[in-house]
């Protein structure tokens, strides 16, 4: 069994905490001149996104969690089951809802999606950072109404809304920031 | 890529070399010697929270990276140098944070003659000169040790989620002194006399002083232990509690404790932490600021 000492905590480490996986999020050293020195962490739970405080004695030993980020290919959802297949020896992996559930309306068959394993299995998922998608549905665009300002939603291919421009079309793909869920512009044409 | 660019800034290195020539010109005004000591010593302090580094020197052994230059500086004094100060690099490991570094500067002097109340206002007055035009102070306000820890209320040590003192005085206490002027606390109990003498006026209490300034500790203060036999005797409970916590046991420095047989003068003495100072004149956060690499 793999464990950390305090000494090697930082930002990013992923720890067991009463049998669930944590990433340290801040990790404080704290010692007075004469006295016992610690280490005061914040951490988040990474099966349900809570963030706790936690204060261990200096050379502590915390469990290691075997938690990795990977690169996958999303591949396809049966409705239960959403597959992802490692590009490089083709390996399938199967993720329940609970993991995917944040990344779902951005997920599109074939992009690369970075895929958090925890003892093997997938944790959670995070869409690519950046996501081309087709319109869906979105008002007729207004012509002669250039880039200034106005814009109205747009449902996407996979289901996710977004604000685009008014002179956007249903039928264009367009460029989105997954992580905020901005509209960046038209994709270009292939 | 390798991040070989120094981690403060020009004015910053200019601030630090500004505050390291104030000092030197305080101790020569008031003819204090700037005394060197080896860095190479035989033994490393027993003291079951600091953690030596060592290294091995050809043809003599092992010797450890001073912690702190306390213990030749006393020999001086029991040789008769008289007042004496030093900004020396000292080393500790596992001592890394925003505050913390494993290599860093202190400020040690002694004053001969002297008690922990008269060297605390001298710290008063050194850290005022040093601060002149780079920060503003208000009054000094002095604190007994329990009124500090008083400053935690039960919910932030229940938020602790650990009742210890001396998390409570570092997380919380801590960054609640000296806000506004220099923030001294004394009367710390016998238990945490460490180097100091207890107070014969009442024993329960230790000569013992520490300055706090923005909310950073920045100085520990003693009035001198000079028995011979009350140090050895601490110096083997200290080794007692690192058995107990499996850290190793540390030889005893031998000859510290045969000068204070020979007979160190009655004195007070103080650290400082010189990195953290530049950095309250600074009025930065982090040690990164004002060390030209960041370890």
């Amino acid at each position: 069994m793999a464990t950390y000492s305090t000494n090697e905590f930082r930002s990013g480490l992923k720890l067991m905490l009463d049998g669930d996986p944590y990433a340290i999020i801040d990790n404080e050293f704290v010692k007075p001149g004469k006295g016992q020195a610690f280490n005061r962490v914040k951490m988040r739970n990474l099966k349900n996104g809570r963030v706790l405080e936690k204060t261990f004695k200096s050379n502590e030993s915390v469990e290691a969690a075997d938690v990795v980020d990977t690169d996958m290919q999303y591949l396809y959802t049966d409705g239960e089951f959403w597959h992802f297949m490692k590009p490089d020896n083709f390996e399938q992996y199967t993720a329940e809802r609970p993991s995917v559930e944040d990344a779902i309306k951005w997920l599109k068959e074939n992009d690369i999606c970075t895929v958090t394993l925890w003892n093997n299995a997938p944790l959670s998922v995070s869409p690519p950072n950046h996501v081309a998608l087709k319109i869906i549905e979105t008002d007729p665009g207004v012509r002669g109404d250039t880039s200034s300002g106005g814009n109205k939603p747009a449902k996407l291919e996979t289901g996710a809304v977004v604000r685009v421009p008014l002179f956007v079309d249903q039928g264009e793909i367009v460029r989105v920031d997954t992580r905020t869920g901005e509209y960046l512009g038209r994709a270009a044409k292939d | 890529m390798s991040n070989w660019r120094p981690s403060a800034t020009r004015p910053a290195l200019e601030l630090r070399a500004d505050c390291a020539a104030r000092i030197r010109a305080y101790f020569a005004a008031q003819g204090v010697l700037e005394v060197e000591t080896p860095m190479l010593s035989v033994s490393a302090p027993t003291d079951p929270h600091i953690h030596g580094l060592a290294t091995e020197v050809t043809g003599i052994g092992r010797r450890w990276l001073h912690s702190s230059p306390e213990y030749p500086m006393k020999r001086l004094l029991a040789a008769g140098m008289g007042d004496c100060f030093q900004l020396a690099r000292v080393f500790r490991d596992e001592e890394r944070g925003r505050l913390h570094s494993p290599e860093f500067t202190m400020l040690e002097w002694y004053r001969v003659g002297w008690d922990d109340h008269r060297l605390m206002r001298e710290v008063d007055v050194l850290i005022r000169s040093v601060l002149e035009g780079h920060r503003s102070l208000g009054e000094t306000v002095t604190l007994r040790y329990d009124e500090a820890l008083a400053l935690a209320s039960d919910e932030e040590i229940a938020a602790l989620g650990r009742d210890d003192e001396d998390l409570i005085m570092a997380a919380i206490v801590t960054p609640k002194l000296g806000l506004d002027g220099p923030c001294f606390v004394t009367d710390y109990p016998a238990g945490q006399a460490a180097l100091a003498r207890l107070r014969e006026d009442d024993p329960r209490y230790a000569g013992r002083f520490e300055a706090f300034l923005g909310g950073i500790e920045l100085a520990n203060g003693y009035h001198e232990l000079a028995s011979a036999t009350e140090q050895r005797r601490r110096f083997e409970q200290d080794n007692r509690v690192r058995e107990a916590a499996g850290r190793p046991t540390m030889p005893l420095d031998e000859d510290l404790l045969a000068a204070l047989e020979y007979g160190m003068p009655e004195c007070a003495g103080v650290a400082l932490g010189f990195d953290r100072l530049v950095l309250l004149a600074l009025g930065g956060d982090d040690l990164r600021d004002v060390l030209s690499f960041a370890p």
